[in-house]
């Protein structure tokens, strides 16, 4: 199909259209809007036709939307910043209930100071809470990653909320030709909502959410990680089936003229495209630049970073998110992933708050002595 | 005490399914009362069923047909809304 001109959130709006979710439960919050009115639009004009819930929070729409999912209903919801912190305690419950859900994140970043723009400190609050995040680079993926998640969310090996991750505005506002799939091959692919056990079945009645003692606690958060390890290998056999479906592959991360790179750059989200551009201007000029972007952070895809990175002799994380007094998130993660593969390794705070990242910036930082806050006035 | 299975043994997220499941008689948690009916003056509000919050209070099609000790706690919820009086907690029968 011709591509078209749409921004991430009509593109997953579109995603959404196509799947026609029994249950969205959505309260509205900036970047994330145009998802949900682009899909209030559908389902007004009789092109999707499911049942729109407006609720009075966020902490209410993560709440109806593992009531959806658990009685049988396909169910998609979106936020994004405070949004998602409100929603934080119920995602863990969503998770640990297994609500094979999916979740569109329009990553902004947190308060304070109130902002608007993008950042990943959203997603970083629930990194821990069991859930599946996927990161979009631009509107085809954000797309294509949205047809993929109910099928990842909803095999019975995962059983598990699948958050769809699209930088704020930078994705979600910015208008990019997008090839959708015919609605036909995405409602094949998706298929029939299924989940072992339904809390409307009165043939069989079941107990979910049940409180669990020390005796039993620790095996069911035991499972909850089993289940989000078992995600990787779902996610590479979607990952064939969906590029015979469109031509594209979505696999746990992406490298980036990574073979004989001596630089390897590690990021999520719209900056890697950023990255290819910078790492396409160094190849030019002779120096062996890579990039490995992730597009799963959870599940972390630690044996394959650890694969890509092998060859590298340096390695640059680029994190959207602080942890003030602490290591920034994604840093964390690729030192302790690459742990004693001997490069070298430097990581840097970038873009908070919708600070923007050129590819000049990326030059600077990867040409060496960048600060740990990187494009903060006050330093370097 | 029921078996510790190992955690690949559960079913996601803990759910519990009956058929299945050991269902232990919580009425052993009962703490020395236990409800008995007056049937003289038992009008068949089933309030009492209503408001049971163990479902120990047994129907048979829509009539009252007592209590399941199994089950009943002795929380005195369905003394407590009988608007007749026909309910009153007697003193549990030694084991």
């Amino acid at each position: 199909m011709r591509p078209r001109l749409l921004t991430g959130g009509e593109a997953v709006a579109h995603a959404m259209r196509q799947i026609d979710p029994d249950v969205v439960p959505v309260y509205p919050i900036t970047p994330q809007t145009p998802i949900v009115q682009g899909f209030a639009r559908f389902v007004a004009d009789g092109r999707a036709h499911g049942e729109l819930v407006d609720v009075e929070s966020e902490h209410s729409a993560m709440s109806a939307a593992i009531g959806a999912a658990l009685a049988g209903a396909r169910t998609i919801t979106a936020t994004s910043s405070q949004g998602l912190a409100l929603m934080a305690e119920v995602v863990y419950i969503a998770a640990s209930m297994r609500a094979p859900l999916v979740l569109a994140v329009g990553n902004r970043a947190l308060s304070g100071p109130i902002n608007i723009h993008c950042d990943h400190s959203d997603s970083m609050l629930v990194r821990d809470s069991g859930i599946v995040q996927l990161f979009a680079e631009n509107a085809q993926e954000a797309y294509d990653l949205t047809v993929l998640a109910p099928r990842l969310a909803e095999h019975p090996d995962v059983l598990l909320p699948v958050a769809v991750c699209l930088d704020g505005f930078t994705i979600t506002h910015a208008a990019e030709p997008v090839s959708l799939l015919p609605d036909e091959a995405v409602s094949a692919f998706v298929g029939e909502y299924e989940i072992p056990h339904s809390v409307l079945d009165l043939a069989e009645p079941s107990t979910h959410g049940p409180f669990a003692m020390p005796d039993y606690y620790y095996e069911l958060r035991r499972a909850q990680a089993g289940a989000l390890a078992a995600a990787l290998g779902v996610l590479e056999e979607l990952a064939a089936e969906y590029e015979r479906l469109s031509g594209r592959r979505y696999g746990a991360l992406e490298p980036y003229r990574l073979d004989d790179a001596d630089h390897a750059v590690v990021a999520l989200g719209s900056t890697a495209g950023t990255v290819k551009d910078t790492v396409d201007d160094l190849r030019e000029e002779g120096v062996r630049a890579g990039l490995l972007k992730l597009t799963s952070f959870r599940p972390l895809p630690a044996a394959e970073i650890r694969r890509a990175l092998a060859g590298a002799a340096r390695v640059t994380v680029l994190d959207r998110a602080d942890s003030p007094g602490g290591v920034p998130p994604l840093a964390a993660e690729v030192a302790a992933t690459i742990y004693g593969s001997g490069a070298a390794l430097d990581g840097h705070v970038y873009g908070l708050g919708g600070r923007d990242l050129h590819p000049e910036d990326v030059r600077a930082i990867l040409a060496g002595g960048a600060p740990a806050y990187a494009g903060v006035r006050g330093e370097g | 005490m029921p078996r510790l299975e190992p955690w690949q043994a559960l079913e996601p997220g803990g759910t519990v399914v009956p058929s299945e499941a050991e269902q232990p008689h919580t009425g052993g948690w009962r703490t020395g009362v236990k409800p008995a009916v007056d049937l003289a003056q038992c009008v068949n509000c089933l309030l009492c069923w209503l408001h049971c919050p163990d479902s120990a209070v047994v129907l048979r099609g829509n009539a009252f047909a007592g209590f399941d000790d199994d089950y009943c706690k002795g929380c005195e919820i369905c003394a407590e809304v009988c608007p007749t009086g026909a309910i009153t907690m007697v003193p549990e029968e030694p084991a």
